[in-house]
């Protein structure tokens, strides 16, 4: 759980040890910013979901709605970030 | 939830309390996962959780127990209803719900819903609609496709050997027990949007002590299916809503199903 | 119709003066003694030779704010039942022989699960829709298990009304005390026959255990399952299990025996055979055979050391059955071989006679010598049945 990365918002924390990379949130994000992190398999076998870019992110929720594992946690983003 | 006492991001949305921190053993991009995920939103919201006596069945979602914090009795294939009977009429202030796919319902179990819906019992139905077993391998359900091809219909399903795809909820929806009937799916955010709030609905129903309530929801099975998640979206998205509409088919809270006609 | 209704209403009483009996419909009589004994939740389905203790249930169980379902079949009353039972509630389930069939599944689930009942089989003719007069023919079915997998079921056999009562009262606290369903085992004679009952009630006390599914308020959730899907949990539990029936075995036997002090035949019967055998040992008798009764109460845990104690130095055993011998089987196992076994019996819903039973026990002493304790014949068993 990152809260910011050289002064970057982070407005997702995302659960990569439950993921399971179905690759639904990437489907449904509206900005494309999520992808499957093909460097990284993880406990349960599967190529964990990232964001790519935190400061793009709108925080729209569209990712945990849809996600069967419920490895979001969105955060809306503070005014002026 | 953040531990750090110098975390100050508001959250706009976590996982919920009564969706238990574990990993599932549900295929990726299977529908039980966000459909518990809905199931738990609500009994967080409505603070359904501490009164809360579930009855499981077979199918995939057996291990739902594990998955919902709530009491759990589980019930042999295609009984739920009648079990969530016994746990209703012992516990009038219990809040009893099944969680049921469709072999579960449609086919060994169509006895007991029909019966619990002809009686209006106080419980809510959740009725996950894959249109296929995926537990045992990914066999034909009362619920599958004509043309569909499973591992007990390779060549497809054809209606003079296997019959149609049956519309049970339409067919509970008949029945005046039957206080509440309707069918969402997951396959994008804003059907899940509406299935959630047809889940809220039935639990409303159940909570104004008023018959029974039953949400179909069309789900997916990309392994069974041989689809990837995605495909498995857009196939209940374009295909089933083909076969299975969606849509409330009765709401008798709303309109009472009496011979009242309006002024 | 019977007018003991209002009567009836009694629960266990301290009275000063004994109350007066009632002549009671079996049926009737095993219901009001699950009401008696707490009984919070009844379902059932009609069925012919029981259907007036479902009756019985419909018309008292509202009166008294209980729950009563008269279910679509009775594998939806059996989880009814199981549902019912899960939170914590008393429950009892009756049927006859086909319906008890449509229950097997379900015993499994109840045993593996934990999960406490009593059931009540008025026993009919069989197999499959068979007859509405009475038999003995589930003994099998009652204490061999009924559904799949490795449990068993506690059984109890009255044999006559009354005790069908005060058995009802021991069937929920054995079911309770050891979390499984108990069986009782009647018959059509005793549901449908009347008999003087003094309306005096047990009440088990009510000691929850901490499994009951009663809503997750600050605790943590419980789970009623039987599904163990590691082979070593699955193991566990079924050592767990194992375990209970050792103790149900050691602790639960129930027997009972007559005029066995000085008897060189014994006969083995429970339920109405047992009525119909004292009469046969009362003629018996008067023709000069010292011959004796023993009455497996229990059926499972069978009285198999107590049976061996008493019989084992015998000249005969004479088992008499409303089946084609199912419990013959389990004497045999009792008694190892080492004491002449014959059997008789009648099915299909017809009933022995005493003069039927008077024959066996004299066909048994016409072929066996006296006072041959300990010297087996050389054919052990010989059947009489027609």
């Amino acid at each position: 759980m990152v809260i910011a990365v050289n002064q970057v918002f982070q407005p997702l924390d995302i659960d990569a040890a439950h993921c399971k990379g179905c690759g639904l949130c990437v489907d449904v994000c509206p900005h494309h910013l999520l992808e499957l992190d093909t460097s990284i398999v993880n406990e349960l076998g599967y190529h964990p979901t990232r964001l790519t870019d935190a400061a793009a992110c709108t925080s729209c929720v569209l990712c945990a709605r849809v996600c069967p594992d419920a490895v979001f946690t969105v955060f809306a983003r503070p005014k002026g970030t | 939830m953040s531990t750090l006492t110098s975390d100050t991001r508001r959250v706009i949305y976590q996982r919920p309390e009564a969706l238990v921190d574990t990993s599932t053993h549900y295929c990726p991009g299977c529908g039980h996962g966000i459909i518990h995920r809905l199931v738990a939103e609500l009994l967080d919201e409505m603070h359904l959780a501490p009164s809360t006596i579930g009855v499981a069945s077979v199918g995939c979602s057996v291990f739902a127990y594990d998955y919902l914090a709530v009491d759990f009795v589980e019930s042999p294939h295609g009984r739920a209803p009648a079990v969530a009977t016994g746990v209703r009429r012992v516990r009038p202030d219990a809040f009893v719900f099944t969680y049921q796919g469709d072999g579960d319902l449609a086919a060994i179990g169509t006895a007991e819903i029909v019966h619990a819906a002809a009686r209006g019992e106080r419980i809510s139905v959740i009725f996950v609609n894959n249109g296929i077993y995926g537990m045992t391998g990914g066999q034909m359900a009362p619920t599958t496709l004509l043309g569909q091809h499973t591992t007990s219909s390779p060549a497809g399903r054809d209606a003079g050997l296997a019959g149609y795809p049956i519309p049970i909820t339409e067919m509970l929806a008949l029945l005046p027990g039957v206080t509440y009937a309707a069918r969402g799916s997951i396959a994008d955010p804003p059907l899940i949007g509406r299935t959630k709030a047809m889940l809220r609905r039935a639990f409303q129903v159940q909570l104004a002590g008023a018959g029974l309530s039953i949400v179909e929801i069309l789900s997916t099975c990309p392994v069974g299916w041989g689809m990837t998640p995605t495909e498995a979206m857009a196939h209940v998205a374009h295909d089933v809503v083909e076969t299975y509409p969606l849509g409330v088919m009765v709401d008798r809270l709303k309109v009472p199903a009496t011979g009242a006609r309006e002024a | 119709m019977v007018l003991m209704t209002t009567a009836t209403a009694e629960p266990a009483s301290q009275a000063d003066q004994a109350p007066r009996p009632v002549l009671m419909k079996g049926n009737e009589a095993m219901a009001e003694a699950a009401i008696q004994a707490g009984c919070d939740a009844y379902f059932g389905y009609p069925i012919t030779p029981q259907a007036e203790l479902l009756e019985w249930m419909a018309r008292r169980m509202p009166e008294l704010g209980r729950v009563f379902v008269q279910a679509e079949s009775e594998l939806g009353a059996i989880n009814m039942a199981l549902g019912a039972a899960a939170t914590g509630a008393r429950v009892l389930v009756s049927s006859s022989s086909p319906g008890m069939s449509l229950m097997a599944e379900a015993m499994s689930y109840m045993a593996g699960s934990e999960v406490p009942m009593v059931l009540i089989n008025v026993m009919r003719g069989g197999p499959g829709l068979g007859s509405i007069g009475p038999s003995q023919a589930d003994y099998f079915q009652a204490t061999k298990g009924h559904g799949h997998g490795d449990y068993r079921v506690p059984v109890l056999a009255p044999s006559s009304i009354s005790e069908a009562v005060a058995l009802t009262a021991d069937a929920f606290e054995v079911a309770e005390r050891y979390r499984t369903p108990v069986i009782i085992l009647a018959d059509g004679v005793m549901g449908q026959a009347m008999e003087p009952v003094v309306p005096v009630y047990r009440t088990p006390a009510r000691e929850p255990a901490g499994w009951e599914l009663t809503g997750a308020v600050e605790r943590d959730p419980r789970v009623v399952r039987s599904l163990h899907l590691r082979p070593e949990e699955l193991e566990a539990h079924n050592h767990h299990l194992q375990a209970k029936y050792a103790a149900i075995t050691e602790h639960e036997v129930r027997w009972a025996g007559e005029d066995l002090d000085d008897a060189d035949i014994v006969i083995v019967a429970y339920g109405t055979s047992a009525r119909v055998a004292r009469t046969a040992v009362e003629r018996a008798r008067e023709q000069g055979l010292r011959v004796g009764i023993f009455r497996p109460i229990s059926l499972w845990p069978f009285p198999s050391a107590e049976l061996a104690a008493v019989a084992l130095g015998a000249r005969a055993v004479v088992v008499v059955e409303m089946s084609a011998g199912q419990m013959v089987e389990d004497v045999r196992l009792a008694l190892g071989g080492r004491t002449p076994i014959f059997f008789h019996g009648r099915t299909g819903g017809m009933v022995p006679t005493p003069g039927e039973v008077v024959e066996a026990v004299v066909h048994a002493a016409a072929v066996t010598a006296p006072h041959l304790a300990g010297h087996p014949s050389p054919d052990g068993t010989k059947a009489v049945t027609r």
